[in-house]
């Protein structure tokens, strides 16, 4: 089936099989692999990306799902050299350890904080509930995406 | 006329389209909406399916319209815009309750009311509040629409009214008043992912001293939500007291089978069940 889709603000069209899905399109065929399997069944998170500006696990939609739409992946934060907000969090915080669980982490942040831009530690903790990390233990991504907060609301005002 | 084919996935622009689809490929096809818990049923080998109707593009599915008696909410609108509603927030705040625990972030944005209504697990979290609010269910074929109450929806465990051809578009939530109560509990092991253990969704009007309207929905108790309607007789019409409250909660022994399986027993279940309706008792009574 005939895809097009945008993909950190470039172009795809591809010619797909049906069943893809789109975690593997973006691995396989868009050759982005920034964005990590972990599961397959929905639990770790790891595959998170947002699709229309909003979070979700890549590994349960079908690649002909994002015929349309808008995906930003982790390699579409960091803008001219610059790491985005979430990322410099994580990179400050030590937000990461094996950095296996990080993209799906640091894209679940950028859905909350697209909500949410003052999360408290309970909201931060909510928000990600969906991604599981085996080594970090959580804390230092809550203080990673606290201080990426921080930095976007001083952006904004 | 469509030309049946194996290995696809449709994607019809109305509803009349995904009607047409579907009976002309009958049980062989799988709706999909948020994919939630298809596909991981798919990608853990559980699923055979080779035909998908994919209702997402369909924009008439989704939303909230707050209409005069009622608020009708679009089969595909997700969790997401549930709890974000205010009419939601206004007229059925235990629904946005419950859509807050429902998975974590991912699933709310992609997980839907018509898909956890159609996949009817004992376990899916907006039941309860559905059932306590006498919902009714809009479907559609290309023969007919329809309503069916939510009481009379799920037939059994993961068995619904639906036909072969048939579709959810919507359900239908009579407004409450101001004046009721109603509240959404939820007890699992780990908040947001665990396939609940007990629900509860409740709703109590008040009016000169007595239980004017009860209703109490359990979820994760039996093989389908039930209505605890020995409990609720036992209140209806009564003068409220901590009596009258442990004379419900030991009626629950009439309403609930729990079932027995890993998650938890059947006696913690009922000994669960039990707590939430006193504790909903006495928050309800406090004004
Ligand atoms: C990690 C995780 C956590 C979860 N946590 C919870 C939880 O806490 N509480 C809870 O209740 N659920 C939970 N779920 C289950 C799931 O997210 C919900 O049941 C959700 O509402 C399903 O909606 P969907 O749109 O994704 O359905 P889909 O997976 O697309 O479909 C589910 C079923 O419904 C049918 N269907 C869908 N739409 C229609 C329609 N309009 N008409 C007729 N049939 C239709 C499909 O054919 C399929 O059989 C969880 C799932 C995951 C993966
Ligand atoms: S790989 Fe998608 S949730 Fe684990
Ligand atoms: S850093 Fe290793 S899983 Fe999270």
């Amino acid at each position: 089936m005939k895809i097009s889709l945008e993909i950190n603000g470039k172009k795809h069209e591809a010619d797909v099989e049906p069943r893809l899905l789109l975690v593997h399109f973006l691995r396989d065929v868009a050759n982005l692999t920034g964005t990590h399997i972990g599961c397959e069944t929905s639990l770790c998170g790891a595959c998170t990306v947002l699709l229309d500006d909003a979070a979700i696990k890549s590994c349960t939609v079908l690649a002909v799902q994002a015929d349309g739409c808008r995906v930003t992946t982790i390699e579409g934060l960091a803008s001219a050299g610059e790491l985005h907000p979430v990322q410099k969090g994580f990179w400050e915080h030590h937000g990461l350890q094996c950095g296996y669980c990080t993209p799906g982490m640091i894209m679940a942040a950028c859905g909350l904080l697209r909500e949410n831009l003052s999360p408290s530690e309970a909201e931060i903790r909510e928000g990600l509930e969906g991604n599981l990390c085996r080594c970090t233990g959580y804390q230092n991504i809550v203080d990673a995406v606290e201080s990426a907060a921080r930095e976007m609301a001083g952006a904004v005002k | 006329m469509i030309r049946l084919q194996h290995n696809v996935v449709h994607r019809p622009r109305t509803i009349d389209d995904a009607c047409t689809l579907l009976a002309e490929y009958g049980p062989s096809a799988q709706l999909l909406a948020g994919g939630t818990d298809i596909m991981v049923l798919l990608n853990a080998g559980l699923l055979q399916a080779d035909v998908f109707i994919d209702l997402w593009p369909l924009d008439e599915l989704r939303g909230i319209d707050d209409l005069p008696d009622s608020l009708r909410i679009g089969a595909l609108t997700t969790f997401s815009q549930i709890l974000r509603s205010p009419a939601v927030e206004r007229f059925a705040p235990a629904l946005a309750a419950a859509a807050r625990t429902i998975g974590a972030a991912q699933i709310q944005n992609r997980g839907t009311i018509g898909g956890n209504i159609a996949n009817a697990s004992p376990a899916a979290d907006s039941l309860p509040v559905l059932s306590c609010l006498d919902a009714d269910i809009e479907l559609a074929s290309v023969r007919s629409r329809r309503r069916v109450s939510i009481h009379s929806f799920h037939t059994g465990y993961r068995k619904t009214a639906l036909a072969a051809d048939e579709m959810i578009v919507a359900v239908h939530l009579p407004k409450t008043r101001t004046d009721e109560r109603i509240e959404f509990y939820k007890v699992g092991t780990r908040r947001a992912q665990a396939i609940s253990k007990v629900v509860l969704g409740a709703r109590m009007q008040i009016a000169g001293g007595i239980v004017e309207h009860i209703a109490l929905a359990y979820g994760s108790v039996a093989p389908t939500v039930v209505r605890a309607r020995a409990a609720e007789a036992i209140l209806l019409g009564q003068y409220p007291s901590p009596e009258l409250a442990s004379r419900a909660v030991a009626a629950l022994d009439r309403d609930l089978k729990p079932i027995t399986d890993l998650r938890s027993s059947a006696a913690y279940r009922r000994r669960v069940a039990g707590n939430l309706l006193e504790r909903f008792l006495r928050k309800a009574l406090q004004h």
